[in-house]
């Protein structure tokens, strides 16, 4: 270069007058111009790529419901599951331990020993079941009254049912081992193995619904990558362009960035609708349902946090597989 | 403003695309680059728009080291020159408007601020009353006002143009390179790609000339006898 050029933006006046040539410069701005232009432009390409999706609103709507019902499916089943779980909880509370009495032990005594449980800590309440009144439910319920009648001796125990304070099959388990030692006890049985094998099943049930959830999740992931890959080479002109004119690989990447995280987010919406739906729809059946086993149950949705979280959870997986695609293509296109 | 020193530029398939280019461009001139097609007029542009590196030499633009430029500068080195395309490299669902504003909102300009600007520029290519208008719309001829606008509105030291006139009847070629000569006038240095020798006749302006990645010949192509012999080689092509 001869002639030192005098850096200074080029303004409407030397326009117009041609005389003297002077280098140009490219116009600067300051950092707080930048910043707020900055977010300023974030605002408007979220919207523009918003606007993007609702124009072909139907390619869009099949997207997003393929994202809601992978979505859907493991948050249903894992609403599901808390409601079983809830259930199971009310059924700790009728998990009983009886009391099979010793043939030596007398009415009164047994009547003694139930009034005397019940004042522990431990214990919620007694019932006393005679050898008589033993007798008289089992003729009834078994059918084979009859043959009960032919026999000289009653068999059957008297019979203390023990009521746990605490609706917890642990510590129920421990009250049935203290009450076996008792010396008017032939044997104490907690009446609670199936609240335990539910229990197990629950606990299978939460990690199959975890890895369901790991694995349509990733199915969303690769459907946003994918559909997000198709949007790149839909754009590809435009990326050219844009990137001749001096853009950076964060402008271009933006817009496709907003759009996954559109995506997941009305995936995560749509999968909300979806499971409140069908909460909904069962609510009545269910609640008669509970109303036959007298059983004031009452199904619960997701509740505010777990609805947060998957908002979130489905916006950052649209947000990550738009990243993971961008990263993946947006290199390989330049101009040439 | 533009320096090529001892510049070449070999492809993977092991064409020699440029050998030795060394020429020097001041600010606010205007220049022509012309040769056969093939001749390594796309390789120069494509080197001094950081598409392509040279394999050998050096070239400075603004007192700035091409090579030192990492591929996180390119951007923002690219900002500093206007680019006119021959197919116009338009957005076509955009307005006029948001293509000439393309290069303010990248630079970080507010839709609002950039307005002002995209309306001068507009109005230096006599397409104000456009600007809401598709490009699908527009002539072939305003298309390629609407790109010079687009190469211009932010003010770049540098206009590069890649047959910028080669769609265009030579009415339109004129009013283009006039718009050219103005930007020249106020200070930007403009190297305009061509093989358009009527146009190289019309204006009396420097040519550089390159023949299988040579450059042969650097001067204006009128007033040197000597050059005359190039010119029917290059139009029997």
């Amino acid at each position: 270069m001869k002639r030192a050029a005098p850096s200074r933006p080029v303004n409407k006046t030397t326009v117009n007058k041609p005389s003297v040539p002077r280098g140009a410069s490219v116009q600067t701005t300051t950092f707080a111009q930048r910043f707020k232009s900055y977010r300023n432009h974030h605002k408007v390409v979220a919207l523009e790529s918003l606007q993007r999706l609702l124009s072909t609103p139907l390619p869009t709507l099949m997207t997003v419901m393929v994202l809601a019902i992978a979505i859907a499916l493991p948050a249903g089943l894992y609403v599901m599951l808390k409601n079983a779980q809830l259930l199971s909880r009310d059924w700790d509370g009728s998990a009983q331990i009886s009391l099979y009495l010793k043939q030596n032990v007398s009415e009164l005594d047994g009547k003694g020993l139930a009034k005397s449980l019940e004042r522990r800590v431990d214990i919620g309440r007694t019932q006393f079941i005679s050898k008589e009144q033993a007798l008289e439910e089992f003729q009834l319920l078994s059918g084979f009254g009859d043959l009960l009648q032919e026999l000289d001796e009653n068999p059957l125990p008297a019979v203390v049912v023990v009521y746990p304070a605490q609706r917890d099959a642990a510590q129920a388990e421990q009250l049935r081992i203290s009450l076996d030692d008792f010396q008017q006890v032939e044997s104490a049985e907690l009446d609670a193995e199936w609240v335990q094998r539910l229990h197990a099943m629950l606990d299978l049930g939460e990690r199959l619904v975890f890895a369901l959830g790991l694995g349509l999740g990733l199915a969303v992931l690769l459907v946003v990558i994918n559909t997000i890959r198709l949007a790149i080479e839909a754009r590809r002109d435009e990326i050219i362009i844009v990137k001749m004119v001096g853009a950076t690989d964060a402008f271009v990447r933006r817009p496709f960035l907003y759009c996954g995280l559109w995506y997941g987010l009305a995936g995560g919406i749509t999968a909300l609708i979806i499971i409140e739906s069908v909460l909904f729809w069962v609510d009545s059946p269910v609640g008669q349902l509970a109303d036959l086993y007298s059983s004031n149950f009452d199904l619960s949705g997701l509740g505010f946090g777990n609805t947060l979280s998957l908002l979130l959870t489905s916006a950052f997986i649209g947000w990550l597989g738009a990243w993971l695609a961008v990263g993946q293509h947006l290199r390989a296109i330049e101009p040439r | 403003m533009i320096s090529f020193q001892q510049v070449c530029k070999r492809y993977a398939n092991g064409k020699d695309a440029l050998q030795q280019v060394s020429f020097q461009l001041d600010v606010g001139e205007l220049a022509f680059l012309t040769g056969h097609s093939g001749a390594g007029k796309s390789t120069l542009l494509k080197l001094l728009t950081l598409i392509e590196r040279p394999t050998q030499g050096q070239i400075i633009v603004d007192n700035q080291n091409l090579s030192a430029i990492k591929r996180m500068g390119v951007p923002y080195y690219r900002r500093k020159i206007g680019m006119v395309f021959q197919n116009h490299q338009l957005l076509f669902d955009r307005t006029v408007f948001d293509n000439v504003a393309l290069p303010l909102l990248i630079s970080g300009y507010s839709r609002k601020d950039a307005g002002r600007r995209v309306r001068a520029a507009l109005d230096k290519v006599g397409l104000l009353s456009k600007e809401n208008l598709l490009p699908i719309m527009l002539s072939g001829g305003e298309q390629q006002r609407v790109g010079i606008a687009r190469a211009v509105v932010n003010k770049p030291p540098i206009l590069l143009a890649d047959e910028p006139t080669g769609n265009l009847d030579p009415e339109l070629s004129a009013e283009i390179m006039d718009l050219f000569q103005e930007f020249s006038n106020v200070g930007v240095t403009v190297l305009v790609a061509t093989h358009d020798l009527s146009l190289i006749r019309r204006y009396n302006h420097r040519s550089l000339i390159l023949r299988d990645g040579l450059l042969t010949e650097d001067g204006a192509l009128l007033s040197k006898a000597p050059y005359d012999d190039e010119l029917p080689q290059l139009e029997a092509e």
